[in-house]
């Protein structure tokens, strides 16, 4: 761990303040202080904004809206959550575990970054930790890595469970630039694909402090978050999927889904769920929904299991969800 | 005055059931127990003082020729005191019993990831910082790291051939012929290896982590190169070893030569990045096994033969086939190892070598025959059961596996279970049920203890550790029992080379191996106090502090005024080792659930039935094997190290990457106990339980998940992905 400096300020203007020479914003640090005691990540200032007060969940305009330190353990047991984004009070209580729940935040867990262990290996080369130094996850032990969106630098999976159920969701980032003016940010446009510049993961810019993430009004009908891991708690997805399907007279009315555990980011695609909607469920259709969300995956060797994986998945899930 | 005994003959009287304190072979609290709770046992990187420097060892990165560019860039760095790069420090860990230095050198790396530098400094957090800046360069040298790729040595002495397995397989009626892996896996303790080291210019104190101090000590001298008289090792707490910790650790030979540079005390505490590099894993194993059996399912021919791996000049090789020699009878046997000399970090004990994973691999192979002959899984063990053993003849000294698979069946429900596979479901669920049986060999190891009594209680001591197995609970209760003491006026001291030399904790051994020290440092005292009563040792009774001959009463107090009496016992393993073959022997019965959708597999339950000579404490015997089944499950379906397949670097180094099963994937484990006294172990009667409980555990969850869905994985662990592979679609 480098030598850094550490701020607390009590107010947002502070923390701009505070970071305007650039520095790197901690909550709960679940995953910074890891990678600074690796030195993967090694700021010079560290701005803790754990006293700003975005600690609250309110009602909002479009829906509910979560402070960015709101922990993933307050936020899966906020009754609002669990009767009208049961997806997302599932994908956080399968995330990690929970000690770390009660640590980690909303914000933080958007920015979490992934787990290639080639990543948090400071004697291997990495393009999103070292841009340019090459991929040694490429040619070397792939299991914890994505089939979808990688590239020829990066095949970098995103971890985050909570960020895949707020993908389904359609919720924004609320963030607050160094000028004090607040945007949202679609989960859609937050990620970026890897491309050749993996080390930039978000749309975010310099200065930039997430304040928050909105969620828009309930999408109702049924909803589950299923993760299939390595063993029962503590472990990364395989694959996961955050589900919503409404029904109308045997037929799928409105479809969301987004997938974990396959991506460089958390994982969506519309033309699956366009196939889906207004059709009846059948074994036929989901087969269909699996070829067409697969149909640019690029499965690397100890990688094919994915998409046996995420077929069966999709499957199993919206057969239990149109039931 | 010693009692002495090398163990040459049966000790059919049974001592311990005839004393009056009533402690032995009960339940009991381990004394250290709120201690560890309260965090005020002192481990060996919680020990103070306030001169303390920190050491942080650096790794290589590459195999090959080492440099170090900017030594002196680093040496200049805040807060730092010194870049060791000594050519006494030690390349692994030392393997268990090695009592002398193990390869050392820091200018060429063997495996990425080696010690080649201790960087040292005020504070833990610039001896890491300046560990980071301190640049390894590697001329890398183009050596094999895949066991498949070389010609593997194939030791003679480990190849055993009996009739004609060939001829057995081509004959018989039934027959299995598969090749079975396990991955490379680690002991991941609790507590990282750690130590402490003061030296005041002629002695060396070392407070370590480590469970062979009596090794321990010589290792360490060997290393830095000091008489060992001038060494002291203490390790009275030890957070976990399960065999990465039987021999000197980098860490340790590290401190100690920075502590006898600098002249301050030095901590090294390895990163848990550095445990599951720098010590010793488990080898991967690849198991050709060959049963041949004949219309009832009786065992013709045997075979198992292994490929395991190793760095160069390491003389372990992970002894996979060294419970096939005895566990059943066939008259055609060809068991074979062969060690793969290549570059991934070295390998040695992690707990049950050898049974752990040959006895899994092998009892899913008994599962497989076990189908295709038509018998059950239980019946078709107690059909192949040897009446002596099936390699040299020998008796057993006790043998009870029997009454294990019969009981741990009875206890089970196993008669209600469906023989074939895909029978019960529950949503998508299957659900299934699976057995093996346990095996493991019983040793001995020399050992000492000494017992001071005094008028206010007793005081055992040895150098024998406690990794968390309860020595220090079983050794008090042993005393207590002789000498007819309350557990409250017994005082046990531990790990301190300056004590009597014990046994160390290992291989099952330490309980039977200083426990019957402390027995025969007891056995001297009850003689003492009987000569001074004038009547003969087994007319005393002792009890509560008071001793009894016929009618006369006399309390401790009375007997000894101020006076202290010692006893000092001292145990040998004899010829009881040629004259019969000794073993533990029990049986595992897992239930599972197998997602039909996922292949992920959930253990509802397990039961495991030992068999290990007389309990000493039920609690302290259930617990370890509790962690054992554990360590099954681990086997069964997460632990796997994964090594880079370009320069067999451990991949998943850290406890987010390293499946262990959490407490999610621990169901309720049901322990049951087979009584047993075998005559051979000693005046106690009791052998080793530490390991039993691993030994066949994954494979009763393996053959549960072929029961429940109809997939056999020969490959562990069997994650989600190799389930669905293996399923029937």
């Amino acid at each position: 761990m480098r030598p850094f400096d550490y701020q607390r300020p009590e107010t947002l203007s502070g923390a701009h303040v505070a970071a305007r020479d650039g520095a790197t914003f901690i909550a709960g640090g679940t995953n910074l202080i890891d990678l600074m005691k690796l030195e993967v990540m090694a700021p010079d200032t560290l701005v803790d904004i754990s006293r700003l007060g975005l600690d609250q969940i309110n009602t909002h305009e479009e829906g509910l809206h979560v402070g960015a330190t709101v922990t993933n353990s307050d936020l899966a047991a906020d009754m609002r959550v669990r009767q009208a984004y049961p997806v997302l009070a599932r994908a956080l209580l399968a995330g990690a575990s929970g000690q770390l729940r009660n640590k980690a935040t909303t914000g933080g867990n958007l920015l979490q970054r992934t787990r290639c262990p080639y990543f948090y290996d400071t004697d291997t080369p990495c393009n999103k930790r070292s841009p340019g130094s090459g991929c040694a996850a490429l040619g070397g032990e792939m299991r914890n890595h994505a089939v979808l969106g990688t590239s020829d630098h990066c095949v970098a999976l995103h971890p985050s469970d909570m960020a895949v159920a707020l993908r389904a969701l359609d919720a924004k980032v609320e963030v607050e630039d160094s000028d004090g003016t607040r945007r949202a940010i679609a989960l859609d446009e937050f990620y970026r694909l890897p491309g050749d510049r993996p080390d930039q993961e978000t749309t975010l810019n310099a200065g930039d402090l997430i304040t928050g993430a909105i969620l828009p009004a309930p999408f109702g009908g049924r909803q589950t978050y299923r993760k299939v891991r390595d063993r029962a708690s503590y472990a990364f997805a395989l694959v996961s999927v955050a589900a919503m399907v409404r029904m109308d007279n045997g037929r799928i009315s409105n479809v969301a889904l987004a997938f974990g555990g396959v991506g460089t980011r958390p994982w969506r695609d519309r033309d699956v769920e366009n196939l889906l909607i207004g059709e009846a469920p059948s074994q036929k259709l989901f087969d269909t929904a699996g070829d067409i969300l697969m149909k640019d995956a690029v499965l690397y060797d100890g990688l094919e299991f994915k998409d046996t994986l995420v077929r069966r998945l999709l499957t199993a899930t919206l057969t239990e969800l149109t039931q | 005055m010693t009692f002495d005994l090398k163990i040459d003959e049966p000790h059919p009287d049974h001592r311990a059931d005839g004393l009056a304190q009533g402690v032995l072979g009960h339940e009991s609290d381990r004394p250290d127990g709120w201690l560890k709770v309260a965090g005020a046992a002192t481990y060996a990187a919680e020990e103070q003082a306030d001169d303390m420097l920190h050491g942080f060892l650096v790794r290589a990165p590459k195999i090959g020729a080492v440099t170090c560019p900017n030594l002196d860039a680093v040496r200049a760095m805040d807060g730092v005191r010194s870049v060791l790069r000594d050519p006494r420090m030690i390349r692994n860990a030392a393997q268990g019993t090695a009592n002398e230095a193990p390869v050392q050198g820091v200018d060429r790396a063997a495996y990425v990831g080696q010690p080649v530098a201790l960087v040292v400094a005020a504070t833990f957090e610039q001896a890491r910082h300046a560990a980071q800046a301190l640049v390894v360069s590697v001329e890398e040298d183009d050596v094999p790291v895949l066991p498949d790729t070389v010609t593997p040595e194939e030791p003679e002495d480990q190849n055993t051939r009996i009739g004609d397995l060939d001829r057995a397989m081509s004959e018989a009626a039934f027959k299995v012929d598969a090749i079975y892996t396990t991955p490379s896996m680690v002991s991941a303790a609790m507590e990282p290896h750690a130590a402490t080291a003061h030296w005041d210019g002629e002695t060396l104190t070392l407070r370590g982590s480590l469970q062979m101090l009596k090794f321990n000590r010589n290792e360490l001298a060997d290393s830095v190169g000091l008489d060992p008289k001038h060494v002291r090792v203490l390790a009275p707490y030890v957070g976990g070893g399960f065999g990465s910790k039987l021999g000197i650790s980098a860490d340790c030979v590290a401190a100690a030569l920075a502590a006898m540079e600098l002249g301050q005390p030095v901590r090294v505490v390895q990163h848990r990045r550095h445990v599951f590099e720098v010590n010793t894993r488990r080898s991967e194993t690849r198991q050709h096994i060959r049963l041949a059996a004949d219309a009832e399912g009786r065992l013709t021919g045997l075979g198992h033969e292994a490929l395991v791996s190793n760095l160069p000049e390491e003389e372990f090789a992970e002894p996979v086939i060294q419970g096939s020699h005895f566990a059943y009878a066939a008259s055609n046997r060809h068991l074979g190892m062969k060690v793969a000399r290549i570059h991934r970090p070295a390998a040695g004990s992690v707990r049950a070598p050898g049974e752990s994973v040959g006895v899994t691999a092998f009892e899913v192979a008994m599962d497989e025959l076990a189908l295709s002959a038509e018998v059950d899984p239980v019946e078709l063990r107690l059909r192949n059961i040897p009446e002596t053993d099936p390699e040299s003849g020998k008796p057993f000294s006790s043998h009870r596996l029997e009454a294990a698979l019969r009981q741990g069946a009875d206890a089970f429900g196993w008669s209600r279970r469906h023989a074939a596979p895909r029978q019960q479901r529950e949503g998508e669920w299957w659900i299934g049920t699976g057995m093996a049986a346990a095996f493991r060999v019983n040793m001995v190891i020399e050992a000492e203890a000494r017992i001071t009594l005094t008028h206010d209680g007793a005081t055992i001591r040895s150098d024998m550790t406690d990794i968390g197995t309860g020595s220090y609970a079983i050794f008090g209760q042993i005393a207590a029992e002789l000498l007819g003491l309350p557990l409250s006026q017994i005082d046990v001291q531990l790990g301190d080379t300056r004590f009597p030399p014990g046994s160390g904790s290992g291989g099952s051994f330490g309980a039977a191996s200083t426990g019957t020290a402390v027995w025969l440092a007891g056995m001297e005292i009850r003689q003492q106090i009987a000569d001074r009563l004038g009547c003969a040792e087994a007319e005393l009774t002792l009890k509560d502090g008071v001793a009894t001959v016929a009618n006369q009463r006399t309390t401790l107090h009375d007997l000894l005024s101020d006076e202290t009496i010692e006893g000092h016992g001292h145990v040998k393993p004899g010829d009881a080792f040629e004259k019969v073959r000794q073993a533990t022997f029990g049986a595992h019965f897992a239930e599972v659930a197998v997602s039909d959708v996922t292949g992920e597999v959930r253990v509802r339950r397990m039961l495991g039935s030992f068999a290990a000579g007389r309990i000493l404490n039920p609690r302290t015997a259930r617990s370890q094997c509790h962690g054992g089944m554990t360590w099954g499950i681990g086997m069964a379906l997460t632990e796997e190290l994964t090594h880079d397949r370009r320069d067999g670097h451990a991949v998943n180094r850290d406890l987010a990457g390293y499946h262990l099963p959490v407490n999610a994937d621990v169901p309720p484990l049901d322990v049951h106990f087979v009584e047993e006294l075998d005559d051979w172990a000693g005046p106690m009667q009791a052998k080793g339980i530490g390991e039993l409980g691993i030994c066949g555990a994954g494979a009763s969850i393996l053959n549960a998940i072929y029961n429940a869905c109809g997939a056999r994985v020969r490959d562990m662990p069997a994650t989600p992905d190799r389930v669905l592979a293996a399923m029937p679609l």
